[in-house]
């Protein structure tokens, strides 16, 4: 860690154009952290070699940016990089083995007609001194920002064998104004927080944004009735559904992995159970029937177990049910206050937002080596509503920094924190998306 | 509830049932008869010796205080309110066709979630609470805000034990 200072260095020169362009979208960008085992990558600039207007994002930048927000990689500043090579021909192999590069991406931006573009890229090996990938992207102006993420998630993928998460969303809530004047926003953008979009707009407090596995729906409370209620909007249309609206407590939706139910919280019968809604037929089936608040539920990826909190042991806790009933048993014994559990997509580990006193981390559990093993991926004080991404490569979550909230996402080894605020008002709950295209 | 709780909230209704007693004939006089056309009723305008009236929401003392405060992660209504929720529980009683909302509330601590749950369990201890004084059920709905609802906004004690209360809220007076 002795080389950290050096690293956040080289990390502001490669943030500053980026911080500069993402604070005229509202957001600021900054990582707070380096990795000094990240592996090194160049990525050259891409120029535009068209006869058009040129496009308004810089393509190699972005996928820079991806890179290093993964914590796996160390982009090359641009300062740096004493030849701009944009096609492989003209790759000078020993140049980059001087700056100590294990890997380098060069490409070239060309009109592809009717006013969009084709990004050329290639990634090499230094060492090996081989081409790994050659492809061809094509998009209009402003969806430039999406070729570079599948860019970076391609690139991603080819070298660590794990598919890429850049190029998904995140949902989350805002809030600007207190009091009688406060309003609520929920929120889409894409994963490294450019091009938010609002969803749904509200004088009354929205939470719990939940994906629906293709993307296409969101599921969130919202107290717009007075009490809380259950609704499922899609985000392309707008349509929206009432989903539940029982007396009580309607609480913390979400999808089941095949899309076709929903888990949910319920106190209609005085004390707050799981459900789960088959949302063809809307019917419910009680899963839990304890005094004690149960809620949060969450499913594993087969969408055969829910995790859930529950206080029934005197603080709250993760347990685990059978999403068809049955007993539930506890998961988690560290720690005195665990909740809002996240499971990445093989099961294998658990982020929760873990308390103690007044300092509330998130903390993971990660079992993939047998017995589980703890380790803490936020520094702390308030933070709250862990959220994976698909490949479990990075942690979304809350912080409270002063009287405003913001959302950071941090990698799953917590070398590499990145925040992401929002200029005006309170951020809150984020929601990391499934992948955009399946598989 | 133990027996001496019982005893000491029945004291302490006795106590309400004075206090208001007294005010409201010494310096209430009885509303004007509602003239708008609702759908208030005769009965509900000429109150008995000794019972509240709709004035007395802002009147009296005790009416006045609408707001129950929780300890950290605590449910179970502390010894100093059960004046308030005797108070409001008469009221009910006096006035069938009033209706409250107990708006439950938490602090910013822990998940948003279960601060929900957590809110509803303290609007439903504040409606035991006045239920086991008289006060009917039915007019008695909880709501749970969890924490999404603060009356305060910094990160400190001070604040965060403003924000763990129930607010009592006449949706009928």
């Amino acid at each position: 860690m002795k080389r950290l200072p050096h690293w956040l260095a080289v990390l502001a020169l490669v943030l500053l154009p980026l911080a500069a362009s993402a604070q005229q979208q509202g957001l600021e960008i900054d990582i707070v952290g380096g990795n000094a085992s990240a592996l090194p990558i160049a990525v050259v600039p891409m120029p535009y070699q068209g006869s058009a207007a040129a496009p308004g994002t810089d393509v190699a930048q972005v996928v820079r940016a991806d890179l290093e927000r993964s914590g796996a990689f160390r982009a090359l500043p641009e300062a740096s990089m004493v030849e701009r090579p944009t096609r492989g021909a003209e790759v000078q192999y020993p140049t980059w083995r001087a700056l100590k590069q294990d890997y380098l991406v060069v490409g070239r931006v060309v009109d592809a007609g009717a006013g969009s573009y084709r990004v050329e890229y290639e990634l090499f090996d230094v060492a090996k001194q081989e081409r790994m990938l050659g492809l061809a992207l094509t998009a209009r102006s402003n969806a430039m920002r999406d070729v570079a993420h599948q860019m970076a998630d391609a690139i991603y993928e080819k070298i660590l064998g794990v598919r890429g998460a850049f190029w998904t969303r995140i949902a989350y809530i805002t809030q600007t104004g207190l009091g009688k004047q406060a309003r609520y926003a929920l929120m889409v953008a894409d994963s490294d927080g450019f091009n938010p979009q609002t969803v749904v707009r509200s004088a009354e407090p929205l939470l719990s944004p939940s994906w629906s596995p293709d993307g296409s729906r969101l599921a969130y409370v919202s107290f717009e009735r007075g009490n809380s209620s259950i609704y499922i909007q899609n985000i392309s249309t707008g349509a929206r559904e009432l989903v539940t609206s029982f007396r009580g407590i309607n609480g913390a939706p979400t999808f089941s992995p095949d899309g076709r139910r929903l888990a949910l919280t319920l106190s209609r019968s005085g004390n707050p159970e799981i459900y789960v809604m088959d949302l063809g037929s809307k019917q419910l089936t009680q899963l839990t029937n304890q005094f004690g608040i149960d809620t949060e539920p969450t499913w594993s990826a087969d969408g055969s177990s829910i995790y859930f909190t529950s206080d029934r042991g005197g603080r709250p806790q993760i347990y685990r049910v059978a999403s068809s009933g049955g007993s539930a048993s506890r998961v988690t014994f560290q720690g005195n206050y665990n909740a809002t559990a996240t499971v990445s997509y093989d099961g294998k580990k658990i982020a929760v937002a873990q308390g103690s006193g007044n300092n509330y981390r998130i903390a993971m559990m990660d079992s993939s080596l047998g017995s589980p093993r703890w380790s803490t991926l936020s520094p702390g004080s308030l933070d709250e509503s862990p959220s994976f991404a698909p490949n479990a490569s990075m942690v979304l979550y809350a912080a409270r920094e002063g009287r405003r909230g913001v959302l950071y996402a941090v990698s799953a080894d917590a070398r590499v924190r990145q925040r992401l605020v929002l200029a005006d008002g309170d951020v809150r709950e984020p929601a990391w998306s499934p992948y955009r295209s399946p598989r | 509830m133990n027996n001496t709780t019982r005893v000491l909230m029945i004291s302490l209704l006795s106590v309400a049932v004075l206090a208001g007693c007294k005010k409201t004939v010494k310096e209430t006089p009885p509303p004007p008869a509602d003239t708008t056309g609702s759908t208030g009723t005769v009965v509900d305008n000429t109150t008995a010796a000794g019972a509240y009236g709709p004035n007395d929401l802002d009147t009296d003392a005790c009416l006045r205080q609408r707001v129950v405060y929780f300890d950290l992660d605590q449910d179970s209504l502390k010894p100093e309110f059960q004046a308030i929720v005797g108070c409001h529980a008469k009221y009910l009683r006096d006035r069938p066709s009033s209706r409250m909302n107990l708006e439950g509330n938490a602090d910013e601590r822990g998940s948003r979630e279960y601060n929900l749950g957590l809110g509803e369990r303290r609007g439903n201890a504040v409606s035991s609470a006045i239920q086991a004084q008289g006060g009917s059920g039915s007019q008695i709905s909880v709501v749970s805000y969890g924490e999404e609802r603060p009356v305060c906004t910094e990160s400190n004690e001070d604040c965060w034990a403003r924000n763990r209360r129930v607010e009592i809220v006449y949706t009928a007076k």
